[in-house]
C-alpha cells in the first residue's frame, strides 16, 4: 500500500485517497472551437507510461484536496507531491 | 500399547503437564509445549495424510512452516479449521484433528488407486485428458475433479471467531528471532529505535534452540533467552511470537499474522483468534533463516523420510525420536549434527555421506564416537509403504553418474540433508533483485529496491560468528540513521564447529530397470519424470514449467521444492541455474486465514450503515427496509398481511388520491457558496443558471465530459451567493468530487466553495392533491397558495419552533413539497406531519411506491441514467442549452449521439394489461426470430400503474421517438417470458404536467 505525502496533511496511507488519472491533461477552454480529434484526445486518450507519471489523487477521506503525485508506475516510487495549482 | 518414542528427559516441553488429544478419532497423550506433529511422532504415528494426486501415504517431512505433508483438519472452539499444519499447531487439551485428502480413511484410501494408474496422470494431465468430448466438462469431469481436489473442507457455517486488524509504525521491523534477528534488534533498540521483533514460532531463538554453540559464556539457547528478556524490558521494543510476517508490499508496508489464540482450546472474551498487523517500517531486517533442502531418491516421500534438521528439532525441542534405527543421508556437515544428537541419546545412526571421505571438526567427532559413516554412499530408494522399513543403498561413482551394487539395510527413518536454502521470499517480494550464489547453490538477496536488509542464513551466511558480527553492526547502522544515536556493542566470542564444503550432488540416479518415483514437490506430487516430460514437450520458461507441472504451487509454495526443481531444469537444459532463474515469490509466505484478512469487517461492519433521523419511527411503524447504497430506506410500510406489491400499491394510490409522506433525507445535498456560484452551476449543468431568481429552484442535469448523464437533481438559490444542490442518493459522493475537481483543478479562478450538507438536513416529501392542506397547517403563518408558493418556489418557515426550508418540487408528479429541517429535528418534523396529516388520510410511503409514482409519470432515475445514456435518450434534450458551453457539451455532437434513430425512453404496456414485464427484458420486433434475436432496447423499470391499474414499464429503445403505437414483444429469456406489448409515451400519467402546477 502506497504512502502518499499530502501537501496539506502530510504522509498518509493510500486508502485515504482516490485515484484521478493523468494530471497533465488540460481541459480545452470553454466556448472555444475544438476539433473532434482534440476533444477525443482530451476525453479518452491517455498514455500509460512505464516509469514516471504525473497523476491526480484526491485526499477523499482527508482534506478533500485534489493533489498531483509524481509516481513511477513500475516501482511505485513517489518522487514528489504537489498542490493542484503547482507545476512540477 | 503403542511404542513410545519420547525420550525420558530433554527437550523444552513441560513434562509436568500432560495433555490428551484426538487424531482420527483415537486418543493420545502429549505434553504442554508439543506441536501436534511432535506429539504424534512421540506416539509412533507417522501416517497423517494422503498425497494430492496419487494418494500415496504421507507423514511428516519438516518441523515448521516448510511442512508439505502434515496438513490436518482441526476442530477448535467448535469451529472447523481446515489445512492446519500439524508441525505448527501447538497441542492443547482436547485438540481434535483428522487427516485430509483420503476416503474412507487414511489407512485405507480408495484414491490410492491413482498411484497405480500413475502413468495416466502425467504432468499437465488435466489439460490433456479432459479436453474432449466438450460436453463432458460440465457434467462429468468438472464435478469429479472438484470432489477429488483440495485438502481440508472449509466450514459452510458462519465463523463465530473474532479477528482483528492492527496498524503499527516502527523504525525497524525484524522478521525472525534467530541469531541475526536478536543481534540486530538488540543493537537497534540500544540506539533508541522503535523495534518490532516478530517470531513465527512459539519459542524465540531460531536455530539457537537446536545448535551446539557457545556465545560468550552461555549456550546458544541461554544467550537467546537473555536477549529476549532484555528486549522485552525495553519500552521501545515490541516482541511478538506466533507471528508470521507474510507479505512485503509497497512503501515498506508489511503484513503480519499473529496467531493469538490458536494454541489455546478456546478464545477468551475480548481477545481475537488471530490478529493481522499492518506495519509501516522505516527499515526492515529480514532474518528469516534458511530451510534445509531435500535430497532426491526413489520413494523419497515414504513416511519416515524427513529433513535431518527436523529430526534434530524433534529431538532437542520436543524430546522425541523420529525413529530408533535412523539413516542420515547427507551431502554436507549438517547431517552429522543430527547423527550426534541420536548418538547422545543412545541411538545408533548410520550416516551415508555422498562425499568422498573428508574430515572436518564434526566429522572427526562422529568418527571418534564410532558412528557408522559410509562415504560415497547414497540411498537409492526407500522401502515400505506406510512407513519406511528399509533402504536400498549403494556406493556411488566419483562422477556421481552410476551406482554400484545395491544393498538393503533395515531402518525406520531416513533423515535427509541436501544443504540449505536461504528464505528470501520477503526480500524478493519487496522487489529485491536476487542473485545466484554458486558457493551455496542458492539464490540470495542482492540489490534492494525498498529499505530492506537481509542478514544471517537468509543471506547465505552460515557461520554464527559472521552472522552475529554483521547483525550487530547492521542493527547499529540502520538505527543510527533514524535516531542519530551510536551505541557500540561488543560482539561476544563465539565457539562453533567449522564446516567442510558441501557436495553439489542432490539427485540419485535411478538404478537400471527401476522407475521409482523421485519427488521434487511433495505436496503437489511433482516428480523428476514430470519435469522431464514438461521439458520434452517444449516448456522452457521456469514459469511455464511451474504452471504445467504445478511444481511449487501448493500451500507450502515450494519451500522445499523450488531449488531442486530449478537444479533439475538447469541440468536437463544444460544451463546454469541463474539462467533458468526462479519463479516470482508472491505473498503470502504462509497461508493466511480468510478470517484474519477480513478482520472485523463482516456482516453489518463490512460497510457503514446510514440511517435517517426518522429511522426509528419507520421501524416502529412496520417499515421493511432496503439498502440504498449505504443507507437503509423504508421500502414499504407493512399493514396486516400485506406483501410488497399490495403495500406499495396502497401507498402509491394514496399519494395520487390523498397525500403521502416519504423520507428523502438520503438525497445528496451540497451547499454552494461564493460570488461565482451561478457561473459555476452554469458550467456544470446543461441548462441555463445565470438568471435563476433568489427563492427559486430549478431542475438540472449534469454530464460527464463524454456526454453521458452523470446525475440530475434540483438546485435552489437560497440567497444572492448561496445555493442548495440536491443529488441522487447514489451519486452524492461522486458529484461532490466532480465539483471539487473542476473548482480546484480546471477553474481555480472561480470563487466558489462546496461542502456536503447531506447529513445536516432531514427531509420529508409531502406529495398528493391534499399536500397543500397539510403544508398550510404545518405553517399557518405562510402563504402557501399556488401564487404564494408556486411550482419550483422556495421559502423558509417556522415549523412549531423549528427552522424549516420548504421547496415546492415533485418527483411523484403530484402537487408536492419537500420540507427540510436540521437533522436533530427530523423526527419531530415527521411526527408533526403525521399528526397534522391524519385528517387528510396521510400515509407514509416507501421507495417502492416512490418508484411506481415516478415510473408512471415517466420521470427518469438511476435505472435510465445508467452511465450509458445521454440527455436525448432520456428525453431531457429540452434541458440542453444550445447557447452556452458546459461540461460534456462538445461530446453531444458525436456522430453516434445524433443519429436519427438514436435510442430514446418510451413507455411499454402489455397488450393483455395483466402481465408484468420483468426489468431487463429485451424489446424485439419478432418474438420468433432466429437467435440471437436483434434487440431494439431493454426495459429499464417496471411498475404496476396505480392510475390505470395495469402494468407499465419504461424502456430505452432504438428510434424510440418513432416507435410510439408500435406492437412489439418484451422477451425475458431469464424468466422464460414472451410478452406482446405496445409502445406508448413514457409520460403515461398527466402528460402535460398539470398536477405539479395545480
Amino acid at each position: 500500500m502506497l504512502h502518499i505525502k499530502c501537501p496539506y496533511c502530510g504522509l498518509r496511507s493510500q486508502n485515504e485517497f482516490s485515484y484521478g488519472g493523468d494530471a497533465t491533461v488540460k481541459r480545452p477552454e470553454l466556448n472555444k472551437e475544438v476539433s473532434d480529434q482534440d476533444w477525443d484526445n482530451f476525453v479518452y486518450l491517455r498514455k500509460s507510461p512505464k516509469g514516471k507519471h504525473l497523476e491526480l489523487w484526491q485526499h477523499i477521506s482527508g482534506c478533500r484536496q485534489w493533489i498531483k503525485v509524481e509516481r513511477d508506475t513500475l516501482t511505485h516510487e513517489i518522487f514528489k507531491t504537489l498542490k493542484a495549482t503547482e507545476e512540477v | 500399547m503403542p511404542e513410545n518414542f519420547r525420550l525420558d528427559k530433554g527437550g523444552l516441553i513441560n513434562r509436568d503437564k500432560k495433555i490428551s488429544f484426538k487424531f482420527n478419532g483415537k486418543k493420545y497423550f502429549g505434553y504442554e509445549g508439543d506441536t501436534l506433529a511432535s506429539a504424534l511422532i512421540a506416539n509412533g504415528v507417522h501416517l497423517v495424510g494422503r498425497s494430492f494426486k496419487y494418494h500415496r501415504p504421507r507423514g511428516f517431512f519438516g518441523a515448521g512452516v516448510d511442512e508439505p505433508y502434515a496438513i490436518v483438519q482441526m476442530t477448535r472452539n467448535n469451529e472447523i479449521d481446515p489445512n492446519v499444519r500439524a508441525t505448527e499447531q501447538e497441542l492443547f487439551e482436547g485438540l481434535e484433528a483428522k487427516s485430509v485428502n483420503c476416503w474412507p480413511n487414511v489407512d485405507f484410501d480408495i484414491g490410492a488407486i491413482n498411484n497405480f494408474l500413475g502413468k495416466f496422470f502425467p504432468a499437465g494431465f488435466y489439460y490433456k485428458t479432459f479436453m474432449w468430448p466438450k460436453s463432458f466438462w460440465y457434467k462429468v469431469y468438472e464435478p469429479i475433479i472438484r470432489k477429488a481436489a483440495g485438502f481440508g473442507a472449509a466450514s459452510i457455517k458462519h465463523d463465530k471467531e473474532k479477528y482483528e486488524h492492527k496498524y503499527e509504525y516502527c523504525d525497524l521491523l525484524i522478521t525472525g528471532s534467530g541469531p541475526s534477528g536478536l543481534a540486530s534488534a538488540y543493537a537497534a533498540a540500544q540506539n533508541g529505535a522503535k523495534v518490532i521483533l516478530a517470531e513465527d514460532k512459539p519459542r524465540f531463538g531460531g536455530s539457537l534452540l537446536t545448535s551446539e554453540v557457545t556465545i560468550g559464556n552461555k549456550s546458544g539457547k541461554e544467550w537467546s533467552e537473555e536477549m529476549i528478556f532484555n528486549l522485552k524490558s525495553m519500552p521501545n521494543v515490541i516482541v511478538k511470537n506466533r507471528s508470521q510476517v507474510f507479505g512485503y508490499y509497497d512503501h515498506n508496508m508489511l503484513v503480519m499474522s499473529e496467531r493469538v489464540s490458536d494454541h489455546l482450546p478456546t478464545t477468551d472474551k475480548y481477545i481475537p483468534k488471530q490478529r493481522l498487523w499492518y506495519i509501516r517500517a522505516k527499515e526492515v531486517v529480514i532474518s528469516s533463516g534458511s530451510i534445509e533442502r531435500p535430497l532426491v531418491f526413489g520413494n523419497n516421500d515414504t513416511p519416515g523420510v524427513m529433513l535431518s534438521s527436523a529430526a534434530k528439532e524433534y529431538l532437542k525441542v520436543y524430546g522425541v525420536l523420529v525413529g530408533k534405527k535412523p539413516i542420515i543421508f547427507t551431502n554436507n556437515d549438517s547431517g552429522y549434527e543430527t547423527a550426534l544428537e541420536f548418538k547422545k541419546n543412545k541411538i545408533e545412526p548410520i550416516v551415508l555421506d555422498t562425499r568422498k571421505d573428508t574430515n572436518s571438526e564434526i566429522i572427526k567427532e562422529a568418527k571418534e564416537l564410532n558412528i557408522n559413516i559410509k562415504f560415497s554412499y547414497v540411498v537409492v530408494a526407500a522401502k515400505g509403504y506406510k512407513k519406511v522399513k528399509s533402504a536400498d543403498i549403494a556406493r556411488i561413482s566419483d562422477d556421481k553418474k552410476s551406482i554400484e551394487k545395491i544393498e538393503n539395510i533395515k531402518c525406520d527413518c531416513i533423515c535427509v540433508s541436501g544443504f540449505w536454502t536461504p528464505t528470501i521470499h520477503l526480500a524478493s517480494q519487496s522487489g529485491n533483485k536476487t542473485k545466484f550464489n554458486e558457493e551455496i547453490d542458492a539464490f540470495i538477496p542482492s540489490q534492494s529496491k525498498q529499505n530492506e536488509t537481509t542478514l544471517g542464513s537468509a543471506n547465505g551466511v552460515f557461520t554464527l560468528e559472521e552472522t552475529l558480527k554483521t547483525s550487530f553492526s547492521k542493527g547499529e547502522e540502520l538505527s543510527k540513521k533514524i535516531t542519530n544515536k551510536d551505541n557500540k556493542i561488543t560482539v561476544p566470542t563465539v565457539v562453533e564447529k567449522k564446516s567442510s564444503n558441501h557436495d553439489k550432488f542432490w539427485c540419485v540416479p535411478l538404478p537400471e530397470g527401476k522407475n521409482y518415483k523421485r519427488f521434487l514437490d511433495f505436496q503437489n506430487d511433482v516428480s523428476v519424470s514430470d519435469i522431464h516430460l514438461a521439458l520434452r514437450e517444449g516448456y522452457r520458461s521456469i514459469e511455464h514449467v511451474k504452471r504445467y507441472t504445478t511444481l511449487g504451487m501448493a500451500t507450502d509454495q515450494g519451500k522445499t521444492s523450488n531449488l531442486n526443481g530449478l537444479q533439475l531444469v538447469s541440468d536437463v537444459e544444460n544451463k546454469l541455474v541463474p539462467q533458468v532463474g526462479h519463479t516470482t515469490f508472491r505473498p503470502p509466505y504462509t497461508p493466511v486465514s480468510i478470517g484474519a484478512i477480513v478482520g472485523r469487517e463482516i456482516g453489518k461492519h463490512s460497510k457503514p450503515t446510514r440511517k435517517s433521523p426518522m429511522h426509528y419511527w419507520h421501524e416502529k411503524n412496520n417499515a421493511v427496509f432496503v439498502d440504498a447504497g449505504v443507507w437503509l430506506r423504508p421500502r414499504y410500510y407493512k399493514q396486516g398481511n400485506e406483501n410488497l406489491f399490495e403495500a406499495s400499491k396502497r401507498e402509491a394510490k394514496n399519494v395520487r388520491q390523498n397525500v403521502g409522506v416519504c423520507d428523502v433525507t438520503t438525497l445528496g445535498k451540497i451547499d454552494i457558496k461564493g460570488p461565482d456560484s451561478a457561473e459555476f452551476l452554469n458550467r456544470v449543468y446543461t441548462n441555463a443558471w445565470l438568471k435563476l431568481p433568489i427563492g427559486k429552484a430549478r431542475y438540472g442535469v449534469m454530464l460527464r465530459e463524454d456526454g453521458i448523464v452523470m446525475d440530475d437533481g434540483t438546485t435552489t438559490r437560497i440567497s444572492e451567493n448561496h445555493y442548495h444542490m440536491t443529488t441522487t442518493t447514489a451519486q452524492a459522493a461522486n458529484v461532490l468530487s466532480h465539483l471539487e475537481y473542476y473548482l480546484q483543478l480546471v477553474w481555480p479562478e472561480l470563487n466558489v466553495n462546496v461542502v456536503s450538507s447531506t447529513e445536516q438536513w432531514a427531509g420529508a416529501a409531502i406529495a398528493g392533491p391534499k399536500s397543500r392542506n397539510v403544508l398550510q397547517k404545518l405553517f399557518p403563518d405562510l402563504d402557501v397558495s399556488n401564487q404564494g408558493l408556486p411550482f419550483m418556489g422556495y421559502m423558509e418557515g417556522n415549523l412549531f419552533g423549528v427552522n424549516a426550508k420548504i421547496f415546492r418540487i415533485s418527483f411523484s408528479g403530484e402537487l408536492a413539497y419537500e420540507v427540510n429541517v436540521e437533522s436533530d429535528n427530523g423526527n419531530f418534523m415527521w411526527e408533526k406531519i403525521m399528526e397534522i396529516g391524519k385528517e387528510f388520510n396521510i400515509q407514509p410511503y416507501g421507495t417502492e411506491a416512490l418508484s411506481t409514482l415516478r415510473i408512471e409519470m415517466g420521470h427518469v432515475a438511476g435505472s435510465e441514467l445508467d452511465g450509458r445514456t445521454i440527455p436525448y435518450d432520456n428525453s431531457l434534450e429540452g434541458l440542453v442549452s444550445k447557447k452556452k458551453d458546459f461540461i460534456g457539451k462538445r461530446s453531444l455532437s458525436k456522430k453516434a449521439y445524433i443519429e436519427p434513430d438514436r435510442q430514446k425512453v418510451v413507455g411499454v404496456v402489455p397488450l393483455d394489461k395483466k402481465t408484468s414485464i420483468p426489468e431487463g427484458s429485451y424489446i424485439v420486433k419478432d418474438a420468433n426470430a432466429k437467435l440471437p434475436n436483434p434487440k431494439l432496447g431493454h426495459v429499464s423499470a417496471s411498475c404496476w400503474s396505480v392510475e390505470y391499474d395495469n402494468p407499465f414499464s419504461l424502456a430505452i429503445i432504438k428510434n424510440g421517438k418513432n416507435m410510439i403505437g408500435q406492437k412489439l414483444f418484451a422477451l425475458s429469456p431469464l424468466k422464460n417470458k414472451t410478452i406482446p406489448v405496445e409502445i406508448v409515451s413514457s409520460h403515461y400519467v398527466d402528460p402535460k404536467g398539470e398536477r405539479v402546477r395545480s
